[in-house]
């Protein structure tokens, strides 16, 4: 290993960086349901979701050959080029985790690869027809097609299932439930940490540390498969949050036929050569079974929320991806600053995030940042109008909120009215106090 | 040149669809069949039919996690 340079050795630590992202930016499409609807204890969830990535990560018998599926040209690809495109990919992750929304992490990367390419060889370096293939059209058809699906299956398992008893129902469903989040986290792993492995071989290539066509070394696939199961057992619980309480309100058999939908579209979608995002399939499943049920619906100022993330996805991580790579491109001097613009802004989000901490603890209470934004953007409510303040309330709690999720609700609501008025429980001020600022950084 | 393999994503639809209706559909007869099960287990008889049916659902539905672990891992 003498022959790992200080840039290939930034480039490998930012590449597991980016794996740990990926883990618990994507926990919320394997577990989300399950943990929303109940069937398994946050922890617990993220924990089953963590060692089946890590058992994934082992299981992959093909070596990623390529990073970006052709997107961009990688023979020659230079260590800075993909470090760079790391540094984008890894701080829209962080950035969509802190406004709990999900997108794409592989989306991200190649958007990275897209903007770092640009910027160092020139628009040549990238394929635009396989940006049309490969991204834009699998964004709009993975939600239709996994959405349709779970859509259609919440109907019939409603239907079918309509005088089944409460103990059966509650076990089974529970027990479906499971199964199915678990190949979906399976699948994970092997798509996912193989992706990392993929860019770290490709590094050592590019870096001259090991032969060209190479498979990995055995301490870049248990680094990775660590990197990417200690990520997921993390938990993005912001976005957990989103996907199972934010969009729609999730009963058992919506959840089942929701998280069935995602793993039958993962696994036709890489198995028949129509690549499709896990995190739009399961997002897509998510609200087509909320539609589902009778009476049920879908929060659409969230989900449009979502979708513009979708969309900003590639351009923002290309666009980071481009200045890294002018700036890294200057020398030593260079990758040094983008590194340290890299951990600083990994901070600063972090002790944003802490401001208005989710956790397993709360991870099944209202969405007080949707509610702050919603207020914010005035977005229209599904109910009659009545006011900024209901309006806001209405749009954003279910039902079965629970009480502080309403409170901040109201509370945040009332503060961006520019009201007078006193937050009605102490105990939530903070928190309102602070949602208000999630709400001007949210796309 | 953009060329969307558009057999690809209609077969990906169409599998997706029917083995998600297929599936939640078989499981939901399962779990109606042992809900019968356990209706007729409180009145002190049993139901066989239901309870062999339930069970045919759920090894129907293990089998297809089973192939859907086989196409992750190969």
């Amino acid at each position: 290993m003498e022959h790992i340079t200080l840039l290939l050795a930034i480039v490998i630590v930012t590449a597991l960086v980016f794996d740990f992202t990926n883990g618990f930016h994507d926990t919320a499409n394997a577990m989300a349901t399950t943990i929303s609807t109940g069937a398994m204890k946050p922890k617990a969830a993220v924990a089953m979701s963590a060692v089946l990535n890590l058992v994934g990560a082992f299981l992959s018998v093909e070596v990623a050959k390529t990073i970006s599926s052709g997107l961009v040209r990688e023979d020659g690809i230079q260590p800075e080029v993909i470090f760079a495109a790391l540094v984008g990919a890894i701080l829209w992750n962080l950035l969509t985790w802190l406004v709990g929304l999900p997108s794409s992490s592989s989306h991200a990367l190649m958007g990275g690869l897209i903007g770092a390419t640009i910027a160092s060889i020139g628009v040549s370096g990238v394929n635009g027809g396989v940006v049309v293939t490969k991204v834009l059209i699998p964004a709009v058809a993975a939600p239709l097609v996994a959405g349709i699906a779970a859509f259609l299956a919440a109907r019939l398992t409603y239907k079918l299932g309509k005088n089944v008893g409460e103990q059966s129902s509650a076990k089974g469903y529970k027990a479906g439930q499971i199964a199915s989040a678990g190949l979906v986290s399976l699948a994970h792993g092997t798509n996912d940490a193989q992706k990392t492995m993929g860019i770290i071989t490709l590094a050592l290539v590019a870096g001259g540390a090991l032969a060209p066509g190479s498979n990995p070394p055995v301490w870049v696939i248990v680094s990775a498969g660590l990197a990417i199961a200690l990520g997921t057992y993390l938990g993005g619980w912001r976005i957990i949050r989103t996907m199972g309480k934010g969009l729609t309100d999730l009963q058992p058999q919506q959840g089942f036929a929701a998280q069935t939908s995602a793993a039958a579209v993962i696994l036709a979608s890489s198995n028949l050569g129509f690549s499709l995002s896990t995190t739009h399939s399961c997002s897509g499943a998510v609200m087509g079974s909320g539609l589902g049920r009778k009476g049920g619906v879908v929060r659409w100022s969230t989900a449009t929320r979502m979708f513009v993330a979708w969309g900003l996805t590639l351009p923002a991580a290309g666009l980071v991806a481009a200045g890294a790579e002018f700036v890294a491109r200057q020398g030593g001097w260079g990758i040094a600053a983008v590194a340290v613009f890299l951990v600083a802004s990994c901070l600063a989000i972090w002790v944003i995030s802490r401001r208005q901490v989710v956790d397993h603890n709360n991870v099944n209470e209202a969405d007080a940042p949707a509610a702050a934004a919603s207020a914010d953007a005035g977005v229209p409510a599904d109910t009659e109008p009545a006011g900024v303040v209901t309006t806001a309330i209405a749009a954003v709690t279910p039902p079965p909120t629970g009480v502080s999720g309403t409170a901040t609700a109201t509370a945040t609501a009332t503060a961006e009215a520019g009201e007078d008025a006193e937050p009605s429980i102490p105990a939530q001020a903070g928190a309102a106090a602070d949602s208000t600022r999630p709400a001007g950084a949210t796309v | 040149m953009i060329d969307i393999d558009w057999a690809a994503l209609g077969s990906v639809f169409g599998v997706s669809l029917v083995a998600t209706v297929a599936l939640v559909g078989l499981f939901t007869l399962g779990i109606v069949g042992l809900s019968k099960q356990e209706a007729a287990t409180t009145q002190g008889g049993s139901a066989p039919l239901a309870r062999t049916g339930a069970y045919a659902c759920f090894a129907l539905c293990a089998a297809a996690v089973a192939y859907g672990i086989f196409l992750i891992v190969s």
